[in-house]
């Protein structure tokens, strides 16, 4: 019980620091809009195919995600608060506080990503087969969270942080961004429910392995 | 507080092939306190991370044992009190939100608003509890520090520079401190201050060898 | 050691010439003719390099990783010596199989890349590597150094057998096994080569296997010397 509500603390601490400084959800949102313009401008009048659009849309969220999913670490690290934590709270309960929070925060963006996606390429982004796209949705965003949370908690303690969290996400993302673009492209389509389900497998099986292997192996990034 | 001991054993650390130190071995227990002195450089403050679990040790071991049984070092934290130059407190938070949200983090048990405010008025800090740490002065977060390291009742006080950044009211507020725990509890204190290493009946040099 | 040295140097030669030599004929009659491939011809003798670099390279990876683990588990540094020499061949072997298997590509299909998944696999995993190593010198403390690269490797080791198996089922693609392709997982798993092309290709196999431990244990005696010296000129 200790555990628990130590962690729900956490990331209560978390979000009220984040209401406060509103860092980072100002310029994630920024970033969105920023991106999304970015690629209307460049298509113009054309009208992307549909796995074209579901590729775009997983870009934005990637790319959101590289500038936002880090700072739960890195800002600990810089303001040098991480000893603080180390002393209050044991390393399941920092790991699984950061990655609810980052789960949190992907969804957010998925959520701002597809209404904005809805609204500016109303013609070709229509959602055929709602069932997939949430499922894809929901379980990208938990993907997503688990390989970008221990990926920040590397990321933190190594030099330069900016450039480096993109590097070493991409290789360990990839399968989850082809996985989850195919699965968008069917609900775009239209296919049956059923056509995503090798899909689903895939997105749980990595959710699974990477959190499993994120929690075993969090102490050896956390503890000095 | 709870009758704790530890007992650290040929403890070497070493960073970067470089060895800070070696061979350290330290035995504690309710009632005891110690002084690690030595000249800047010479790894007192990583002696006392490595000792409050917040370093792991290159070679040799430290066990802790509260009433006898066996402490692991994840439920350390309810028994550890810490203060250190290089600890931050969180500064878009205010000193009382700071004490609360970390001892819920902690999970501290009968830690109420009544604890908080008795710990803030023995630091000096209750006209100040609402204002966000961000204002507050050096000596004032020095005093922050001491709340949130006595606030449980540790059985272990670590003191890194005791008296850093404190006035005369500081310090006396630090005696007190430090006379409580060396009659309930064990105090290891890190300092080049000779005033200071002798409120500690035990004391180790490091960097002569 | 010696025989590691050694037969990798006799088996590889072997390999290479008899690869290139032994001719095609429609109906072999002895062991020193190849089956024609319908499809390949003569360029099926590339799978005797190709896929033995590119085994090689995910074999480095498994190593470094198992080294890897080791040291976070012992903090000893000589584990970390082994590890990112490991890694450091593996590179070598992985860009070596990605640009064999894009020469391949170009002559077999058209183009030198496609994107299917066995071919992103690789390329994948040169981007592990390529971040590894990243990685790495972005850390300044040796210890946080072999400790976090260590965790990267494991967790980038997690996703490889997504990639590897669960992949190429998925999506269709030009690489024998995958979806499109009614013949199942190809030549090679499905141990459809003819005998003696199988034996040289395993000959191949085991050659590079054992060139990949003779040049790891140079490299590690050779990291061995330079660590010393740089702890003793302290």
């Amino acid at each position: 019980m200790g555990r628990l509500s130590g962690t729900y603390a956490l990331i209560r601490k978390d979000v009220h620091s984040e209401l406060r400084t509103r860092y980072a959800l100002n310029a994630l949102l920024m970033f969105v809009v920023t991106a999304v313009a970015t690629i209307l401008f460049a298509l113009r009048s054309d009208q992307p195919t549909s796995s074209v659009l579901s590729g775009l849309y997983w870009v934005v969220v990637f790319f959101t995600a590289m500038s936002g999913l880090s700072r739960t670490f890195v800002s600990e690290e810089e303001r040098g608060t991480t000893m603080t934590l180390q002393l209050v709270a044991s390393p399941s309960t920092v790991y699984f506080a950061k990655l609810l929070f980052n789960t949190v925060l992907t969804f957010s963006m998925t959520i701002a990503v597809t209404i904005l996606y809805m609204t500016v390429f109303s013609n070709a982004f229509v959602i055929k087969t709602f069932s997939i796209f949430a499922g894809t949705v929901v379980l990208g965003s938990l993907g997503f969270a688990s390989a970008s949370t221990i990926i920040a908690a590397i990321v933190a303690k190594a030099n330069t942080r900016g450039t480096l969290y993109p590097v070493l996400s991409f290789p360990i993302l990839i399968v989850l961004l082809m996985t989850v673009m195919n699965a968008t492209t069917k609900s775009l389509d239209g296919e049956e429910f059923y056509s995503a389900l090798p899909d689903f497998q895939i997105l749980i099986g990595y959710f699974l392995a990477m959190t499993g292997g994120s929690y075993l192996l969090f102490e050896y990034v956390w503890k000095d | 507080m709870s009758a704790l001991s530890l007992i650290a054993t040929g403890v070497t650390k070493e960073f970067n092939r470089r060895t800070i130190f070696r061979d350290v071995s330290i035995s504690l227990s309710r009632g005891e306190s110690l002084a690690i002195t030595g000249r800047n450089g010479s790894g007192k403050s990583t002696l006392v991370k490595v000792v409050a679990g917040l370093l792991s040790a290159t070679r040799g071991k430290v066990e802790y044992a509260v009433d006898g049984i066996r402490l692991d070092v994840e439920d350390l934290r309810h028994h550890i009190g810490f203060v250190s130059p290089y600890l931050q407190l969180y500064d878009e938070f205010s000193g009382n939100e700071n004490l609360e949200l970390l001892s819920k983090i902690r999970s501290d048990v009968r830690i109420d608003a009544g604890r908080i405010q008795e710990v803030l008025e023995t630091v000096g800090l209750w006209e100040r509890r609402l204002d966000y740490v961000r204002t507050y002065s050096s000596g004032m977060k020095q005093r922050l520090k001491y709340a949130f390291a006595v606030l449980h009742r540790p059985s272990l006080l670590m003191l890194d520079e005791p008296t850093s950044n404190l006035d005369h009211d500081g310090i006396a507020m630090v005696k007190k401190i430090v006379d409580e725990q060396k009659k309930h509890g064990v105090l290891i204190v890190a300092t080049n201050d000779a005033g200071e290493a002798g409120w500690c009946s035990a004391n180790i040099e490091l960097g002569k060898r | 050691m010696k025989f590691a040295k050694y037969g990798s140097i006799t088996l590889i030669t072997f390999v290479l010439f008899a690869g290139i030599s032994i001719p095609l004929s429609p109906t072999p009659q002895n062991w020193l003719q190849f089956p024609v491939i319908p499809g390949l011809e003569e360029k099926a003798r590339n799978i005797l390099y190709h896929v033995p670099v590119a085994w090689t390279a995910v074999v480095a990876f498994l190593v470094s990783m198992y080294y890897g683990f080791r040291y976070l588990k012992t903090r000893d540094i000589d584990y970390d010596i082994k590890s990112v020499s490991a890694a450091g061949l593996g590179f070598l072997f992985c860009f070596l199989a990605t640009i064999t298997g894009a020469l391949w590509a170009k002559f077999n299909w058209g183009s030198f890349w496609n994107w299917d998944p066995r071919e992103t696999s690789i390329f994948v995993l040169l981007l592990i590597y390529g971040a590894y190593f990243a990685l790495r010198s972005a850390l300044e403390t040796e210890e946080k150094r072999a400790a976090l690269s260590a965790v990267y490797s494991m967790i980038a080791g997690i996703t490889v057998p997504f990639f590897i198996f669960v992949m190429p089922r998925i999506m269709s693609g030009l690489h024998p096994g995958a979806k499109g392709d009614s013949e199942g997982a190809g030549p090679v798993v499905q141990m459809k080569m003819s005998p003696n092309m199988l034996v040289i290709f395993l000959l191949g196999l085991l050659g590079f296997t054992l060139l990949f431990i003779w040049l790891l244990n140079v490299r590690v005696r050779l990291a061995r010397i330079e660590y010393e010296r740089s702890t003793h000129h302290e």
